[in-house]
């Protein structure tokens, strides 16, 4: 644990929050000779919504997908560094890549329901976990949609083929989806980037409801958005962590001239 | 700019007529079966022509074996294809690294277009002398080594239009399945094959149809006896097609004779045949892109 306490101190995070993620000098480059993130070092604190935001292309996307290892899909050729949950590396090739997802969950950014029923969706993830009792599913449905702010829409027609849904309702989905498997994580990639205004204003309540239970990590797909969601806010640029501190510190009072130009909306 | 509305006039009228020739000699082949096959169900009585005897020469004609024959084979090549045809679809889809993906993918569509005659080259000379031989049967041109060749013919087909099917499935996909924790073959089962499914089904009935339509082989590895199928064992035993049973006969036959018109009625039953499962299966891809219109609206 040497070493998440060395991550800690390139933050600047007051010491006594507990730490959920610790990401570590992380690098990752990509077949076609792009790197994506050069020595990005960050300590994510549990119970709070952390926010990675700057121009597109930073690689943000790329380090929310390396926390529940989905770039393992991608074309990722150079690795190195760490990113420690609850003091395990979960880069480490032994980890239990299947149940470290089910610990941390991701919200996209373009709803992606699977082909199936609107439970059936909600339920999926429960199923592949060995969840065979039918009333905690139908219990975990029904929570899952409330804590999304969905249920009153869609309690009447839960076997219909989620795919009905408008695109605000399939994005409630995809995070009640999330929270159904109740992680402990839950990375959210602009999740509200092609939502009307309303709908984006559900989701954000919805996350400030939950964030007492669980850790956000969110990619806003604004700044606005950002300063409005953050608790703690990370600008990222160019695959470098230019600047890290708590939300309202960052969006008022900015360190780095690059953040203040970015903040104000001078570039990006 | 006259001359451009001349010839714009033209072009249209032209691909026009394309198009409605195409539907016109449709019409006109079935047409043409109709005349030439319906006299045979005037000529023999309805019973002898249901009957379980095809021998022509002294005036037997009953089509049931013949139906019987290309039932079997073709059931039975679909029984060998589907199977092996998914998975391999699936393995170059899915699971294979790309590099062994670009070399699969081509070599497979090289298979779909070996001729026909080459395929029953390799059925006379390896595979009926080993069935013969490993299961002690007199001969080994039956209608289970028909199954197993033809089988092997639609396989290139099945699997060239699946894995077209499961390419297309969006990567999110994928993604968001095992982002709920799915494995790989989780993934594969309960998300991408439902997701390609209208597609994969055209693959199967495209590999059915290729077995179902299938002549040269079925003449060359069946043994050809006009048997009607009395049971499992009779797997073992030669068969006749309906499209083997044209090809062989249609050489020899009297214009206009009972026989004649009799081989039409084969070719018309065939048509219905493979009308009714091309329809079955447009029907199953209809209804559900009929319910992906409601649902998107």
């Amino acid at each position: 644990m040497v070493s998440s306490a060395e991550a800690r101190q390139h933050s600047s995070l007051p010491q006594e929050i507990k730490n959920k993620i610790v990401i570590e000098e992380l690098s990752v480059g990509y077949s076609d000779g792009t790197e994506s993130l050069r020595d990005v070092s960050l300590a994510i604190p549990d119970h709070a919504i952390t926010v990675l935001f700057g121009p597109a292309g930073g690689g943000k996307s790329t380090l929310l997908r390396t926390m529940n290892r989905l770039n393992d899909l991608a074309d990722v050729i150079s690795l190195s560094g760490h990113v420690w949950i609850d003091g395990v590396d979960i880069l480490d090739p032994s980890v239990d890549v299947i149940s470290l997802r089910r610990r941390v969950g991701i919200v996209f950014t373009q709803p992606v329901v699977l082909p199936m029923t609107i439970r059936q969706n909600l339920t999926y993830g429960l199923e592949l976990a060995g969840e065979r009792s039918r009333s905690r599913l139908e219990e975990a449905v029904e929570q899952s949609l409330r804590a999304a702010a969905l249920w009153e829409e869609v309690s009447d027609r839960l076997d219909d083929p989620a795919i009905a849904l408008s695109g605000g309702q399939q994005q409630r989905l995809c995070l009640a989806r999330v929270l159904a498997l109740e992680p402990e994580v839950i990375l959210l990639d602009e999740p509200t980037s092609g939502l009307d205004p309303i709908s984006t204003g559900k989701v954000e309540a919805s996350l400030q409801e939950l964030k007492e239970h669980y850790t956000f990590v969110l990619v806003p797909h604004s700044v606005q958005q950002a300063a409005r969601t953050a608790d703690y806010a990370a600008f990222i640029l160019d695959g470098q962590l230019i600047e890290y501190a708590p939300g309202k510190q960052i969006f008022t009072n900015p360190q780095d001239q690059r953040t203040e130009d970015y903040v104000e909306g001078r570039f990006g | 700019m006259r001359e451009l509305n001349w010839r714009e006039y033209i072009t249209t009228r032209l691909i026009r007529a394309c198009g409605y020739s195409a539907i016109i000699f449709v019409g006109l082949i079935f047409i043409f079966l109709l005349r030439e096959g319906s006299p045979a169900l005037v000529e023999i009585p309805l019973p002898s022509l249901f009957s379980s005897r095809w021998y022509p020469i002294e005036e037997y004609f009953g089509i049931l074996p013949l139906i019987s024959g290309s039932i079997v084979v073709t059931i039975g090549a679909t029984l060998v294809s589907v199977p092996l045809g998914l998975s391999t679809a699936i393995f170059i889809a899915e699971i294979a690294p790309r590099w062994a993906k670009e070399i699969l993918k081509p070599l497979v569509e090289v298979l779909a277009g070996l001729p026909s005659v080459m395929l029953g080259f390799l059925g006379i000379l390896v595979v009926a002398p080993f069935i013969r031989t490993a299961t002690n049967i007199p001969t080994g041109l039956t209608a289970f080594t028909g199954a197993l060749i033809l089988g092997m013919m639609a396989i290139p087909t099945i699997v060239s239009v699946a894995e077209d099917a499961l390419d297309a499935v969006p990567r999110t996909y994928r993604e968001a399945a095992h982002a709920l924790g799915a494995t790989e073959w989780q993934t594969i089962w309960r998300v991408t094959l439902p997701a390609a499914r209208s597609g994969v089904l055209t693959a199967i009935m495209l590999g059915i149809g290729r077995a179902i339509g299938e002549t040269m082989t079925v003449m060359m590895v069946t043994g050809n006896a006009p048997v009607l199928l009395t049971g499992l064992e009779s797997l073992f035993r030669p068969v006749r097609t309906m499209t083997a049973t044209i090809a062989a006969e249609m050489g020899e036959v009297a214009t206009g004779s009972v026989h004649y018109h009799t081989l039409f009625l084969i070719g018309i039953t065939l048509f219905l045949i493979s009308l009714i499962v091309n329809m079955a299966a447009a029907g199953v891809v209809f209804r559900q892109r009929k319910r992906a219109e409601r649902i998107l609206s």
